[in-house]
């Protein structure tokens, strides 16, 4: 939010974050009209993940870990359920039943104690290893952000090399489709 | 029914079959097939613009004077950039619009080929959904689907891009029947409960006031009817956007007139002192709302508005509707006739007192002289002039433009059509062609200011072509007035580059075009040759030489509140009124 215009009567509002979940027609250019909607009207994008989900009907999932105060996060909705390709948009953290996780591989290069160490970690915070050599490991790991931060984090004085992170996927929790 | 046919068949069948008649347009390689197809036929008329911007302000114009949809059509590359602008324009002011654009064949698209540019690729953000149409299979389809999305709902422009050699393919036309979107489908009744709500709380009010704006003319004639059966059942005043004027009649008691940055005093202030304000189809503009945290500070709202994310963007309110004001009004006077709400009419009486009095302080006022003519009166006298008469006026933009929102007055809905949201300079002339189009025994004015006529008068040429006797009725300043206004508030008076320099001398001007000239600079000749205007059947230039230093007055300084107005004859120097945060707003 701008603070030098208009003083905004909602600028009191303090920011929350929000996972959505937003069914689109997977049609060409969708996603366009979408990270277009974010980046044209200033809101911020923490996470995006798409995927073709029900490929008979042309579905797809686009999930989006924004924030924003909540008069930003409701205009956020509206915005995307005005959108013409889209059918509907879930906030999964108001119905308080958000199961979100995410899938990072992690590169670690290193010898000797630094080594041992690294594989210790990976062992505590449930990771895989999915290629090694003699100097180095790829770890896969999966789980809440804040754990794939954390590990991300413990890796960098141990040899970190790089990092890829697939973003957030999530749903409701419970028999209804949200 | 079902017939084979090419691309450019279908589109000439769909436009048919959607009840178009006129088809505003400029030809180029890529839309050469549609066109031929138009040479071979005789419902549809197509209007030959100078300019494809032209094009699509002649189409909002049209559709803005008959709630029609309009219907545009240009080529590849530049005519669809050219459009651009007139999107945006129609974007912003909810005007439904269909453009076709023409594309290089598909086999082609992404190897910079000749006038190949990312016609959806640039259009997404100025379109309310555009299409490239990749198979012949999915044009009949989407061409009615365009038509369906631009009028429903917000309404909003849309843009269709045809690649050439799809308009070449031949494949199954199918009409406009059975066609239900998958995923569109606007929401056009009021939720009960909610209306229910706020007609209890419109009679618990002491203060309340309705704000109604372009929502209620885009809902349709039988919208403003509603309103004001719901205006004159309550008794309550009310005030409207530029973008709504005419939906409730100009000159009667209970109209405030305009309010915002430009609008009156009594507007502006019932609004800052209500306890209610019953939003109809307007968006909480900044130009309306000012400061936002001194904005109504004692009033709850209700907003009915077709789109949700109109509500709660700018302003938080108590109530709101979402659904289309015609069917939201019809239900809100129902109620409120079977309930019989008990008004506090003591308070009511109060409440318009308080109205009157700041109605008695004359806010338009201004001072009148015998030897230059003043905007404002040049404005009262066309007025008088075409009191009774069936007219339809359009704007440019700047100081021009407000004081025809002041000084006009409008009777009915859809004879209004300006810019507000863009704030297009260049929107009225070809805006004027496409109303006339549409009325062509009516009377149809462009209230226009010198610079922003020089950026579509080629559209005179089209006026002429088309024997549209469109009057452009020039305040002329010699300045872009309104910049220079800013410039005395803002920045010192230092008149940076908003002089009009090499203007043309705009008789001669409507002479070579083929139309008819007339300058007027004294104010005794006004009436005699805007008499004079209206008689010509031909397209007229009136270069009405006016006060270059007049300012628009009553203002809200941006940044202000809105008890916070500048008026016309006190200001002496209105250099210093804006504070530092202020000077950052636009
Ligand atoms: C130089 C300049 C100065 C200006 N100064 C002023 C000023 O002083 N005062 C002023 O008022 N404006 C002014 N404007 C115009 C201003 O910028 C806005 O364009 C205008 O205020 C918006 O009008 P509106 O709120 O009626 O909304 P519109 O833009 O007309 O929007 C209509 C609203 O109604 C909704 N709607 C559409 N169809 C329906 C339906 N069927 N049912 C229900 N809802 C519907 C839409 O979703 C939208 O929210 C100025 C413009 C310029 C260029
Ligand atoms: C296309 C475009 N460019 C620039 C502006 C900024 N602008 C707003 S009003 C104005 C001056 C208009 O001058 P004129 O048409 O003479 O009208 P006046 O204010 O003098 O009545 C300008 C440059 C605009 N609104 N549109
Ligand atoms: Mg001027």
């Amino acid at each position: 939010m701008n603070t030098t215009h208009y003083p905004s009567a909602h600028i009191f509002q303090s920011p929350e974050t929000h996972t959505l979940s937003v069914v689109v027609d997977n049609e060409p250019g969708v996603l366009a009209r979408v990270v277009g909607l974010f980046s044209g009207r200033g809101y911020n994008i923490e996470s995006l993940t798409v995927s073709e989900t029900e490929h008979e009907k042309h579905l797809s999932r686009i999930t989006i870990v924004t924030t924003g105060t909540p008069m930003v996060i409701e205009q956020i909705k509206n915005q995307l359920d005005r959108l013409v390709p889209v059918h509907r948009v879930v906030d999964l953290t108001v119905s308080g039943k958000v199961l979100a996780r995410e899938l990072a591989l992690i590169k670690v290069k290193g010898k000797g104690e630094a080594r041992v160490e690294a594989l210790r970690l990976g062992d505590a915070f449930r990771a895989r290893v999915v290629d090694a050599t003699t100097e180095s490991f790829v770890f896969e790991i999966t789980g809440k952000s804040d754990k794939i931060d954390e590990f991300v984090g413990l890796m960098g004085p141990l040899g970190l090399v790089e990092y890829s992170r697939t973003g957030v996927a999530a749903i409701s929790r419970g028999p209804e489709a949200s | 029914m079902s017939r084979q046919m090419t691309g450019a068949e279908m589109v000439i069948a769909a436009l048919q079959d959607q009840g178009v008649e006129v088809l505003f347009g400029y030809p180029g390689g890529s839309v050469l097939p549609i066109y031929d197809e138009i040479f071979k036929q005789e419902k549809i008329k197509h209007v030959l613009v100078r300019h494809e911007q032209g094009a699509v302000h002649a189409a909002e114009g049209y559709a803005r004077s008959t709630g029609k949809v309009g219907a545009v059509l240009v080529t590849s590359g530049p005519g669809a950039t050219n459009a651009v602008t007139g999107l945006t324009d129609a974007l912003l002011d909810s005007i439904p619009l269909v453009c076709i654009t023409g594309q290089v064949p598909t086999h082609l698209i992404g190897n910079d080929a000749f006038q190949e540019c990312d016609t959806v690729g640039i259009t997404r953000p100025c379109t309310k959904h555009n299409w490239l149409v990749k198979r012949i299979e999915d044009l009949p389809r989407i061409l009615h689907e365009a038509f369906h999305v631009a009028k429903s709902g917000r309404p909003g422009p849309v843009v269709i891009d045809i690649p050439k050699d799809v308009q070449f393919a031949t494949g199954t036309y199918h009409g406009p029947k059975n066609i239900q979107h998958k995923t569109y489908r606007p929401k056009v009744k009021g939720d009960m409960d909610a209306i229910r709500q706020a007609v209890q709380m419109l009679g618990k009010a002491h203060r309340p006031i309705f704000y109604t704006g372009g929502g209620v003319i885009n809902s349709g004639p039988h919208a403003s009817q509603l309103l004001r059966e719901l205006v004159r059942t309550t008794g309550y005043p009310i005030t409207s956007t530029l973008m709504g004027l005419g939906a409730y009649p100009g000159n009667d008691a209970q109209f405030l007139g305009m309010l915002g940055m430009h609008g009156t005093l009594e507007a502006n202030m019932a609004m800052h002192e209500s306890d209610l304000i019953i939003c109809v189809g307007a968006r909480f503009d900044d130009r309306i709302t000012g400061r936002l945290d001194a904005f109504a500070p004692h009033a709850k709202k209700i907003h009915i508005d077709i789109d949700p994310s109109s509500i709660n963007k700018i302003i938080k309110v108590d109530c709101p509707i979402v659904g289309d004001v015609g069917h939201v009004l019809e239900d809100m006077i129902r109620v409120w006739k079977s309930t019989q709400p008990d008004v506090d009419k003591k308070a009511i009486r109060k409440w318009w007192e308080k109205i009157d009095h700041w109605r008695a302080r004359k806010c338009l006022a201004y001072r009148n002289s015998d030897e230059i003519i003043k905007p404002q009166y040049a404005l009262q006298r066309l007025q008088e002039a075409v009191k009774g008469k069936d007219v339809y006026f359009t704007t440019e933009v700047g100081q021009h433009q407000m004081w025809a929102a002041q000084f006009l007055t409008f009777d009915e809905p859809n004879r209004w059509m300006t810019s507000g949201g863009l704030g297009t300079m260049g929107y009225g002339i070809p805006a004027a062609v496409g109303v006339q189009m549409a009325h062509p025994k009516s009377l149809v004015i462009d209230i226009a200011g010198e610079a922003s006529v020089m950026m579509t008068m080629q559209e005179i040429s089209t006026a002429v072509q088309y024997r549209l006797p469109i009057k452009i009725f020039i305040l002329n300043n010699h300045y872009m007035g309104m910049v220079r206004q800013w410039q005395e508030l803002l920045h010192g008076g230092r008149y940076s580059e908003s002089y009009s320099h090499a203007l043309p001398d705009f008789v001669k001007l409507a002479d070579a075009m083929g139309g008819v000239g007339i300058r007027c600079e004294k104010p005794s000749e006004l009436d005699a040759k805007i008499a004079e205007m209206i008689a010509v059947d031909r397209p007229v230039i009136f270069d009405c030489v006016v006060d270059p230093a007049e300012n628009c007055f009553p203002m809200i300084p941006s940044g202000k509140a809105h008890n916070e107005m500048l008026f016309g004859e006190t200001v002496e120097d209105i250099g210093d009124v804006i504070d530092e945060k202020g000077k950052m707003l636009v």
